[in-house]
């Protein structure tokens, strides 16, 4: 009696740890097929990035589109996180009003360019007022005008091997979108805020916005964006330089 | 002949409620898997608080501006235990809802909430309860046939601890993503706001922690030991090896 339940016991737990193991197979598969899979995944705490990115990419798919407010909604108060870029050249442009700044589009694209803060604003523009949360708790909602990066993107010409848009700033610091979001509608390379200029403290002269992922994605004082089929030979390869110190890549929480 | 073939089944019942477990074995792993990640979650969530440990009302809200309750806590910017914290916070997070889902449906499948959780009707009066009431108020500790089954206060704080607040903290956890409101945008404006979702978060955790905290205190009243080896082994007292 005892052994034909043990062996029935054997039976059921080979045949569910069979079925266990070729479902983690095929999902890994299929999660890699369809870009599922952070490039923060590694260590232990990758499969809660891993879960969380590919159920919301599953989720958000069709382009869902981040809360818009009113006018009255804009909040009095927009904390400032962060200090401008001390370089040099950052500090040169700066005194100069920006003038000579270029944005510098380059990698997997059909024509690198480099565009003026004059170019960017020449083209359609998009506003929009979102709710920008910091990880650290506080928030605040603000109006942002600028080009969506779309529109950029589609100029250059992205190769269908793109897989990140990698933005880097005037300092150390270094992102990247993954292609969903880099072609989101809402996604703006910002130039302005609440009608004006953008101010230096929120990342002049040109700053992204990705209103669907938390405050430290939208990359502020950006200096140049590169296209890429891999992130892995950036930085620590994890995507951007938020997991070197903790945070996962992928913001959107 | 109606009489014979009953009288075997009273037996077998009986024997089967002498032998079988007082928590099922499905019970007891998601339990303590509850355990782990529940305790990973706050510790996580406190690391990840106390970089801000300030709860506004509405959608926004910020150091410089008012806030609804500013906790008697420090801010914590410089230590770095937030980005781990966060790390830890969504792994345990993923965790304690995919064994609470196993957990619920099974529940709902074994007829387990029905048989052990739900109350009876008669004891859902003021007096019952009261009667309860005042045995916890007087520290009384259950008689062998009441500590069979769970009394009707016990059976209203799970059904709300499963039903209510694990569900409410977990909405309000979503209701913080701007990546899920933007799909769902009604789970976070009937809180009036993302900082009321926050808020909400907050303190729907202080209860359950309050829950952690009363629970382990009626399982030490209970008698710890054997409350403890029927979470583990599914029986309360140790059975006697056949001699």
């Amino acid at each position: 009696m005892s052994n034909r339940i043990s062996r029935r016991k054997l039976i059921t737990t080979g045949l569910a740890t069979a079925a266990g193991v070729s479902g983690l197979g095929v999902a890994a598969v299929l999660a890699e097929r369809y870009n599922l899979i952070p490039p923060d995944h590694g260590g232990i705490f990758g499969a809660g990035e891993t879960l969380t990115y590919a159920a919301q990419r599953i989720l958000t798919s069709h382009h869902s589109l981040a809360r818009e407010f009113n006018r009255s909604d804009i909040s009095k108060v927009i904390p400032i996180n962060g200090k401008p870029p001390e370089t040099d050249p950052y500090q040169r442009l700066h005194a100069k009003g920006f003038q000579d700044w270029r944005l510098i589009v380059d990698g997997l694209v059909a024509r690198p360019s480099s565009f003026s803060l004059a170019d960017l604003k020449r083209f359609p523009p998009r506003t929009h007022i979102t709710h920008q949360a910091c990880e650290e708790g506080w928030s605040f909602i603000a109006e942002c005008t600028g080009v969506p990066l779309s529109y950029v993107l589609n100029l250059v010409g992205v190769s269908t091997k793109a897989k990140f848009v990698v933005f880097f700033p005037f300092d150390d610091s270094w992102d990247s979108l993954d292609m969903p979001d880099a072609w989101h509608p809402q996604t703006l390379l910002a130039y302005g805020m609440n009608g004006q200029d953008i101010p230096t403290g929120h990342g002049a002269p040109l700053r992204l916005r990705v209103p669907r992922q938390l405050g430290y994605k939208s990359v502020k004082y950006l200096s140049r964006i590169t296209v890429t089929d891999t992130v892995k030979n950036i930085g620590k390869g994890m995507g951007s330089i938020a997991p070197e110190y903790g945070y996962s890549w992928y913001a959107g929480i | 002949m109606a009489e014979s073939a009953y009288l075997p089944g009273v037996t077998i019942q009986n024997a089967d409620v002498l032998d079988s477990p007082r928590h099922s074995a499905l019970v007891r792993v998601t339990h303590w898997i509850h355990t782990l990640s529940f305790l990973a979650l706050v510790l996580s969530g406190i690391a990840i608080l106390l970089a801000h440990p300030r709860l506004y009302w509405g959608e926004t809200g910020a150091r410089e501006g008012p806030s609804l309750i500013d906790l008697p806590l420090p801010f914590v910017l410089d230590i770095p235990i937030r980005g781990p914290g966060r790390y830890l916070h969504f792994l345990s997070a993923w965790v304690c809802v995919l064994t609470g889902l196993l957990y619920v449906l099974s529940g709902l499948f074994t007829r387990h909430f029905r048989k052990n959780l739900v109350p009876s009707k008669t004891d859902l009066g003021w007096k019952p309860i009261m009667r309860v009431v005042s045995n916890h108020m007087r520290l009384k500790r259950p008689t062998e046939a009441e500590s069979q089954s769970y009394n009707v206060l016990q059976r209203l704080t799970y059904l709300a601890v499963v039903f209510v607040l694990f569900p409410l903290v977990i909405w309000t956890g979503l209701a913080m993503s701007p990546a899920i409101t933007s799909v769902f945008p009604a789970i976070v404006t009937v809180f009036g706001g993302q900082q009321s979702a926050r808020t909400i978060h907050f303190f729907v955790s202080v209860a359950l922690v309050l829950f952690l905290v009363i629970h382990i205190a009626m399982v030490r009243l209970a008698g710890f030991k054997n409350r403890m080896r029927a979470m583990i082994t599914g029986h309360a007292a140790a059975r006697k090896e056949p001699s």
